[in-house]
Parts: structure tokens; sequence; C-alpha cells
């Protein structure tokens, strides 16, 4: 564990640019982040892994129907990640605050899981979990932009985002031991998650500085508490406007884990006892990747990376689309899936790093991130539609044109700019 | 705050956490090791030979839910006498059905990484004829009345990230051929007389006619639907709405099915209704309790069902006809099957 106080902050961030250097250490800052996010994903991922079991075996309930609140809540947790960005970036930075607020609101929800025993009681205890998420994501990430030199950001979230995949992959893990030990303790299950949570908001609190000094850049003046106005107003900058275009126009064209899995399922007529394996695939190959692709991001340039991360998701498109099916198609599959999220997740948050000034880095990841989830729900939505009219090939070889179209139209979009403002190259 | 006071809070706050943890899995592991201790107000159990084969005398065949050594088995009692003492196959099934000498037994299998699922085909003695990987969590399972097809459906939940969103999973095996058809949801869907489309299918609780014709539930579009099945064509068509669960009468002129009623609370929202098949009159039952099982017929007039118990769920019965009142049939018990 790397202990993230000012004075260790200040070494390793210290500008180290001399040719034929190893690379920088990631910051400390990051490195507790990522703790944090991969102790609560195994929190958050115990309990995903158990809950069918929990309402089909423990409750007896039919779920059918369960989803059904899964509109409101995606339009509300969007409009919870806005406030979070916005809020993080008020009176001196709280960007600590209020994603300790996020992870404490999640944390909060396990023990209430041991008294939901009905369906409604208990999808009402996850959309407070999942406001805890929106409301912590943008003040997570502006710290980790803050926290690092802009040249190294692409690695930096590319460390986050594997650190917070390893523990979403940890936590059916630790579930499954706890239900073996004790013979269908979903309540053991909720309550161990509870503690895990506890313990993610423990190294929050202790081990990441409550204010980060922008990595690389000279001390700036103490910025005035951002208005609501400023906030929004960031998408009049040229360069950010372009990005949350481009991010949510290629979310348009981006269809859902859930409708890619069940087409992947039916169009390769995998045996039904690996669909559910399929999500660990992409995951694991997100893992592997997320690190080399966020370094090579950082060296060529995260734009042309997150565009080239969408060529590899339409490449996918079309090996489910084609006549090739068996088993190493559907890995190949999940192999450029997982590396469409390798090349495109952290790089594209490390990309908005670079195109909105340090005092309003929550409101800005805020920005294109909640952009990309609405465009993606709406591309949920139009696919389903699809699926209805045409069926589900038709409706993805539609999608997967779109897709191309998009990414050539992001191409032209995100050329004239370059990677990083001068100002913020050279402190 | 220095370096090693950090790290001595987080130390402290490890082994606290620690010991609460701990804590509630040894607590929930002595409670899961009580339910093998046989309760003195229990239903006796005693180990013995069940069989599938038709005899002289009627039977139910249950999955025992009894606290006790036999907990999850198949047990059978005597129709005529339910509460009775229980007789243990030694053959655990989270679910069950059996009919002409045929048993589908769905079981988990304890793996060391995680449960997996299995659809086990039974001859007539409860032993393993075939099995078939199972999607997802097991909730519903049939026999057709020749013994010939079995049925079942599992729940699957989608993708671990989204994760609240469930779907079912049919499959259907023809126990002459072992031709297995691993989701019903690739059968040509007729709705209203047209061909119909749509990502969001889900089908559960299929019913057999015969060995061709069966009926299942059939959701889409925030709507359920009785279908009626055909193995041959592989064709599903929509008869009525608002039908979940169906359970065909033996002699194939009514359904009995879950109906999602208007007023209801929202975690209780369905009650026990018969649909007449050829009138399309539905009757609701005199259970005005919430039911979320797939009725069994016990005879022409008179369906079984599960509710919850004290020990996970008790098995009851009420008239057909929407005549009379529900009444206890046996406590501790689930997926009830007749036999004889």
């Amino acid at each position: 564990m790397y202990l993230a106080d000012s004075r260790s902050t200040k070494a390793a961030v210290a500008p180290d640019t001399r040719p034929g250097r190893r690379p920088a250490a990631v910051p400390p800052t990051v490195l507790a982040l990522g703790a944090v996010s991969l102790i609560t994903d195994v929190s958050s991922e115990m309990v995903t892994a158990v809950l069918p079991l929990y309402v089909v075996a423990g409750l007896g309930l039919s779920p059918l129907g369960f989803g059904l609140l899964d509109g409101i809540n995606n339009g509300v947790g969007a409009l919870v990640r806005l406030a979070g960005g916005h809020l993080a970036d008020g009176g001196g930075r709280r960007h600590k605050v209020v994603a300790g607020l996020g992870y404490g609101l999640s944390a909060l929800c396990k023990p209430l899981l041991l008294l939901a025993h009905t369906l409604p009681v208990l999808s009402a205890v996850l959309a407070v979990d999942r406001t805890g998420k929106g409301l912590r994501t943008a003040p997570r990430d502006a710290m980790i932009s803050l926290a690092t030199q802009p040249e190294h950001r692409g690695r930096a979230f590319g460390v986050h985002r594997a650190m917070d995949t390893t523990g979403a992959l940890l936590g059916p893990l630790v579930a499954f031991a706890v239900l073996r030990a004790t013979v269908d303790g979903y309540d053991a299950v909720f309550a161990v998650s509870g503690c895990v949570a506890v313990l993610g908001v423990l190294v929050l609190v202790l081990f990441v500085p409550r204010r980060i000094a922008p990595a690389g850049a000279a001390a700036l003046p103490e910025p005035a508490r951002p208005a609501l106005r400023d906030s929004l107003g960031l998408l009049r900058r040229p360069e950010l406007r372009r990005l949350t275009l481009c991010a949510a126009l290629l979310g348009l064209t981006t269809v859902s884990d859930s409708f890619l899995y069940l087409l992947l399922q039916r169009e390769a007529d995998l045996p039904a006892d690996l669909f559910p394996l399929l999500p660990l695939g992409t995951a694991a190959v997100f893992l592997l990747l997320a690190v080399p692709l966020g370094a090579l991001a950082d060296r060529i340039s995260r734009r042309r990376l997150f565009l080239a991360g969408h060529g590899v998701l339409l490449l996918g498109y079309g090996l489910v689309l084609s006549p090739w099916h068996g088993v190493p198609a559907v890995v190949a599959v999940l192999a450029l899936h997982g590396t469409f999220y390798a090349a495109t997740d952290g790089v594209l948050a490390a990309a908005t790093a670079g195109a909105v000034p340090a005092q309003h880095q929550g409101a800005g990841q805020a920005l294109v991130g909640t952009g990309q989830a609405l465009a993606r729900f709406a591309c949920s939505l139009a696919f389903g539609a699809a699926w209805s009219l045409w069926g589900g090939r038709t409706a993805l070889a539609v999608t997967a044109a779109a897709l191309a179209i998009s990414a050539l139209v992001a191409s032209f979009i995100l050329r004239p700019a370059d990677e990083m403002s001068p100002a913020e190259v050279s402190p | 705050m220095t370096r090693t006071t950090r790290l001595v809070i987080l130390l402290a706050a490890v082994l606290l956490l620690g010991s609460v943890g701990t804590g509630a899995v040894l607590y929930a592991a002595h409670r899961s090791g009580m339910r093998d201790q046989q309760q003195a107000n229990g239903p006796t159990v005693r180990t013995g030979t069940v069989s599938l084969r038709p005899t002289a005398d009627r039977r139910l065949l249950v999955r025992n839910l009894a606290w006790g050594p036999h907990r999850d088995e198949i047990a059978t009692v005597p129709a005529d006498d339910p509460q009775g003492p229980r007789t243990a196959s030694g053959v655990k099934c989270l679910r069950f059905h059996a009919a002409a000498g045929t048993g589908i037994c769905l079981q988990a299998v304890h793996g060391t990484l995680r449960d997996t699922y299995r659809a086990v085909v039974l001859d007539s003695h409860l032993h393993e004829l075939h099995h078939f990987p199972a999607a997802g969590i097991p909730t519903r399972a049939r026999v057709s009345p020749s013994g010939h097809l079995v049925a079942w459906t599992v729940f699957v939940s989608g993708d671990s990230y989204a994760g609240t969103n469930f779907s079912t999973r049919t499959a259907i095996v023809d126990t002459r051929t072992w031709k297995i058809d691993d989701n019903l949801e690739t059968f040509r869907v007729i709705k209203d007389g047209r061909t119909y489309h749509a990502a969001d299918t889900n089908i559960w609780g299929v019913t057999f006619a015969d060995d061709t014709r069966f009926y299942a539930t059939l959701a889409t579009g925030g709507q359920t639907y009785l279908v009626r099945g055909d193995v041959t064509t592989r064709t599903l068509t929509t008869l009525h709405r608002n039908v979940e669960c169906p359970s065909l009468s033996p002699d194939g002129t009514r359904i009995a099915y879950k109906k999602r009623v208007k007023g209801a609370s929202p975690d209780a929202p369905w009650r026990l209704y018969v649909l007449n098949l050829r009138t399309m009159k539905e009757t609701a039952t005199a259970e005005q309790r919430n039911i979320d099982d797939q009725a069994l017929w016990s005879d022409d007039s008179t369906l079984v069902y599960a509710l919850p118990g004290d020990y996970g769920s008790d098995l009851w019965t009420v008239p057909a006809d929407g005549t009379g009142t529900a009444r206890r049939l046996m406590a501790s018990a689930v997926a009830p099957a007749y036999l004889g």
C-alpha cells in the first residue's frame, strides 16, 4: 500500500522527463483510489453475484420484471453523476468529500439488504446503491486526473481500471466461498460485503489526500467556487464539446453487453451453461490490456486510441455476424470486446482530463461520462426496438453500419484538435 | 496524521471488520447446521425405496423441506394421507416432477468456484438416465403425461455488470431420442396471427398436453401471454393475456395459472385463476393470497400449490371451480407430483 500524504505526492509527481529513464511511478493517490475501487467492487460484485440466487432460492420470488426500474435508474443516475461532478469542483475542490459520500452511501445499502424481503424494497435499496455509484464516479476520475502528470494520465486510468476490474472478478469468488461455508447464508454474504465496503471507505479516508494539487502544473490561484453555469459552460470549450459529442455519438452505436452476449450465444449456438462465463471473458481481457493500452494512449494519442478501440468493436460485431462460429470465434469476439473496453474506458477519461482546466475536472468528467452513458442507454432502447422489428442479426448489422459511420464522423471531428493544449504541456 | 497512525487505524479496522464478517459467517453456518437436526414437531421421515412406477395406490411425491438428514430429498406419501410419514429417496432436487415412470430433477452442482445447475432425467427407480447442463437457477419442471417429454425453466441474470435484469431459459428434451431444444426463444412466435420478433421475449412454465403440444408463458414488452406450443412445427401461438405459470388440467380443458391482478400490492401481485380453454372464461379460485408457483392438478377439479411456510414452503389445496376454501395439504414440502 502506497501512502498518499502530501510529501510523497509531491515527490512522486516531480516532473521526470529526462530521456532514457524508466517511466515515472504511478502516483500513490491513483493506487489508493484503485485500491478503494478494487475493494468496493469486491463488495458490490459479491452482492450482484448472489442476488439472483437470493431472490429465487432464498426469498422464493420470481424476479421477472425486476429490471423495470432500470430506465428510471439510468435517468436519475445521469443527473446524480452530473451533480456529483459539479459539487466536487466546489469550494477548494471537494472531490474526496463527494466521492466519500458516494462510497459511504453504497456501503450503507449492504446492511439494508438484510432487511429487504420483497422485490420493491430490494429494488429501492439497489437504486440507492446506484445513486452512490453515480455520485462518486466523476470526483474519483477527477482526482486521478489531478494527481497524475498530464502525459501519464492514460496509464494512470489504465491502472485504476485494471484494479477496479480485478475487484469485480474477485467479488463473485468471495461471495461463493461465503455461501459455501454457510450453506445458503445470504445474510452472511451481505454482512461480509458490508464490512468490505466499509473498508473501502476507510482506505479512501486514510490514504487519499483531501486536496490534490494538480500534478505538473504551476500552483494555481485558489479557484473560486464554480457556479453551475460555469460547469455547464464547459461545453463552450470546443475541445470538450468535440469529445462529448464523439463519446455520445459512438455511445449511440455501442450495443449493450447483455444484447451482445445474447446475440453471441444465439449466433454461435453456445451451450447454455457457458453463457454466464461470457462477461468474465470480456473482463479478463479488459484487465490484462487496460495498463498497456493506457500507456500506448499516452504515447500515440488518446483520441486516436479511443477511435481505434471502436474500430476493434466494429471488428467484433463483424465477427458475430460472420459465418465463422464455434468456441474459437466466441473467444475472439470476447477478446475484441475486452480490448475495446481497455482502449476506450480509461482512455476517454484521460482524454477528457486534457480538455478541461484543473478546477473543472469533476464537472468535465461528469459531462463526458454522462453523455456516453445516456447515449448507450438510448442505443439499448433503439436496439431492443430494432430487434423486435427485424430480428437480432439485422439489428446488429444496422448498428455496425451506424458505428462505422459514427467512427468516421468522430475521426473527422477529433482530428483538428491537438492532443493537449500547450498550456498543460509546459507548466 | 502520520503514516504509522494511518496504518495502525487500518490494521485495527481490518481486525474489527474481519471479526464482524467472521462472526456473521459462523452464525450463518451454525444456523444451517440446525437444519440438519430433525424437529420434534416435524413429520416423520424414513429412508426407503421410492419408485415412479404406477402402483395400485396413488402417491404424492414432493421435495421434502422438513429439517433433518433428509431435507431437500424427494420423498413420497400416500395421496390420501399427505400428513403421514414420508419415505425419502436419497435423491436431492431443487425442482422435481414425474409422470409415467419418468422423473425430471433440477439439481445444484457445488463446484469449487461457483455453483452450476443441471437437469437430470430419472428412470422409474430414480436412477439417472441422462443429464443436461442448465444455464441458471431452476424454477419450473414438468414431464409430459406419457413420460416421453420433459421441460424445465431456469432463471439467468444477463450480465454481471448490469446485474439486475433477469430472464428465463426454457428447454424441452425428448427422452426417446435425447434431442434437446435448449432455448424455446428460438421457436417462431405467432402473435395475433403474425410472426413476431423481439429481443425481450422470455418463456417459462411449460405444461404438456401430449407429446407434441404444450402450453407455456411468453413475456414480451411488459406483457405476459398464454401460448400454445408445438414441438414439431417449433411454433408458439399466443392465446390469452396475463397468464403466468400455466398448468393444464388432466382432461385438457382448463389452465390453472397465476394472474397479475389490478390493485394488488406490487410485492404480491398474483392470484390463482383457472381459464377455460374453450370459452376463454377466467375463474378466480377461493385462494385469496399471492401465489408464486406453477399449480398442479391433483384431479380434474382440485389444485395443489406451494405457499411460503415456516420451513420454506407448505403445500395447499383449493377447488378449481372457485368454490370452497383453501386448505393446507402438507407442511414443509414443495414441487409436488402425483403418481398412480
